[in-house]
């Protein structure tokens, strides 16, 4: 028929979109464009839907997408930066809650036509969907609740949880495989009521320092899951968008848990991260380590005479809201002739690439940050160093103490340089609660307080030398 | 459409995925991911083929109303905030001039 026609061509258009969209996505200068074709994409595909011969109410869809979609606007323009982790992880399960339950839809509309039973490849993908997208949206709004701490951070842990886990899973998988038999069985519901509470029970136990993993592979799975649905409409466009989400997901889930040093099985049923650990600086024999200290004045004479700084953001920057100061910072130091650069460790942050958005949002250029690879030769001729609230991903164990937790992990190697300088609340110990030796080094000296407070003061400092 | 057709679909599209988005930069991670989140709002196709659908009882109409409007906040929430972003990602300005005295 020529609408439909019509209609496939609109989505071969909209999936060129996505795949130029993320193509573009590739470099800085063309990005945003890359977003907005993307968009373009959706736009299209949405329209094309619209007026498929199926489609024959609009009343409901108009109103849910305008309820939707003006929460969806108003949240995403209002969101802090350093939020985006929950939001994304938000959007996530929406995604997948949505996939979940057209999954279920079909099967009740397959029921309702009086089909005795659905076909092989429908079931399959039905049941996945539903499964996946209930594991994705229950686990996604758990991730949420514990980036936007109205759940505890830390891993929640309950005895044989993984047994019990297990079980539900296979479970699951049972109540799945009947009902792909049968049909019109409320036995699905029950299915994706134990799936939600899968997704939950499974999310619970993962720290907050693993939810950069956590979100990504909850962003595969959702895609997936959108994947599933589109075999089960035979709809080559979702097959098309799910997968592509499917693919980014996994290889953001594979490089998150490279740069954490932890394999994704380790992250995702081993509980880890946000431990207890005191941290209090002793060392094995039990003695109290050295500290040196060092004042803002003295440090802003340092940096105005050093040749090379690097500088070393980690979330703890964020959480002090010092952005702006360490801009500041940078711009008076280029000023004075001395090369400023910020190295970039991929888990700074609570997600992939976070720390880039909060610093670009502080108008730091994005030719100045160099990721880890790049930062790592240059540390043996930089003069000084400044640690900003980064802990764990500096920690020289990680390189050499093979008994440490970190061992393997990749560092900036920040203690080949002249001098460190970390900034620090306290000496409390990292997310993962592993004594970091760097700052007992004698070529460190620790600038203790608030970091926006400490950085606001270091730039009045050098304004002064 | 034929399940080969589509396993065809699905292969190509992995394929075509994995290499675009090993292309994109670790700085950008954050805006790949919010930006994927968009697009995997396509599931509202999905959701309005069986909100729309006449035949729709009770069950489907319900699921169908809740799933457009995640995929509606799914979509527009992912590509509005990608773009708040992706338009603060900038270029040092100029070379610095070396006017200093």
């Amino acid at each position: 028929m020529m609408r439909d026609d019509l209609i496939e061509i609109a989505y071969l258009v909209a999936a060129f979109c996505f795949i130029l969209g993320l193509r573009w996505l590739s470099s800085p200068r063309t990005a945003r464009k890359g977003n907005l074709v993307a968009a373009l994409g959706m736009l299209i595909a949405i329209v094309a839907t619209l007026v498929d011969g199926r489609v024959v109410g609009y009343m409901w869809i108009a109103i849910a997408a305008f309820v939707g979609g003006s929460i969806g606007a108003l949240v995403a323009r209002r969101v802090q930066m350093t939020a985006m982790p929950q939001l994304v992880a938000l959007l996530n399960g929406l995604g997948g809650g949505a996939a979940a339950l057209i999954a279920i839809s079909e099967y009740h509309v397959a029921g309702a036509a009086g089909e005795e039973r659905l076909g092989a490849v429908i079931a399959v993908s039905v049941m996945f969907s539903t499964i996946v997208g209930s594991i994705s949206f229950a686990g996604s709004l758990v991730a949420f609740g514990k980036l936007q701490e109205l759940l505890p951070g830390r891993p929640i842990t309950w005895p044989a949880q993984k047994l019990i886990n297990g079980l539900g899973a296979v479970v699951v998988l049972g109540l799945a495989a009947y009902a792909s038999f049968n049909i019109y069985d409320p036995l699905l519901w029950l299915a994706a009521v134990l799936a939600l509470l899968l997704g939950v029970s499974a999310v619970l136990p993962i720290g907050g320092a693993d939810m950069p993993v956590v979100i990504a592979f909850l962003n595969a799975c959702t895609g997936l899951a959108a994947a599933a649905t589109g075999f089960a409409l035979g709809n080559s466009l979702l097959i098309i968008a799910g997968v592509l989400v499917g693919a980014s997901g996994t290889l953001l889930t594979q490089l998150m848990s490279k740069a954490m040093n932890r394999s994704v099985a380790s992250v995702l049923f081993g509980a880890f991260g946000g431990g207890g650990g005191s941290g209090s600086g002793v060392s094995a024999s039990g003695e109290a380590l050295p500290v040196f200290e060092i004042s803002a004045s003295d440090l802003a004479a340092q940096l105005v005479y050093a040749r090379r700084v690097m500088i070393v953001p980690g979330y703890g920057l964020a959480v002090a809201q010092a952005q702006h100061p360490v801009r500041e910072l940078a711009d008076l130091l280029i000023e004075r002739g001395v090369t400023v650069a910020f190295a970039i460790h991929p888990v700074a942050g609570r997600m992939p690439g976070h720390m880039n958005v909060l610093l670009a949002e502080a108008d730091l250029p994005y030719d100045q940050l160099l990721e880890m690879e790049e930062a790592n030769p240059d540390f043996p001729q930089t003069d000084i160093v400044l640690v900003i609230g980064a802990n764990d991903v500096v920690n020289p164990a990680a390189r050499d103490d093979e008994n440490s937790p970190l061992y393997g992990m990749p560092i900036l190697e920040v203690d080949n340089a002249e001098n460190v300088i970390v900034f620090k609340r306290s000496m409390a110990s990292g997310f993962a609660g592993v004594e970091n030796m760097l700052f007992h080094d004698p070529k460190t000296r620790m600038l203790f307080g608030d970091a926006r407070k400490s950085l606001t003061q270091l730039v009045q400092d050098v304004q002064a030398v | 459409m034929s399940l080969i057709t589509e396993l065809v679909i699905l292969v190509l599209a992995a394929w075509v995925g994995i290499e675009v988005i090993s292309k994109v930069p670790q700085m950008l991670h954050t805006p790949l991911m919010s930006g994927t989140n968009a697009i995997h709002g396509v599931v509202i196709v999905g959701a309005i083929l069986v909100l729309g659908a006449a035949a729709g009882g009770t069950v489907e109409t319900i699921c169908g109303i809740v799933a457009v409007a995640f995929g509606a906040a799914n979509v527009v929430g992912g590509f509005v905030v990608t773009d708040r972003m992706l338009q603060m990602f900038r270029r040092r300005p100029e070379p610095p001039k070396e006017n200093e005295g």
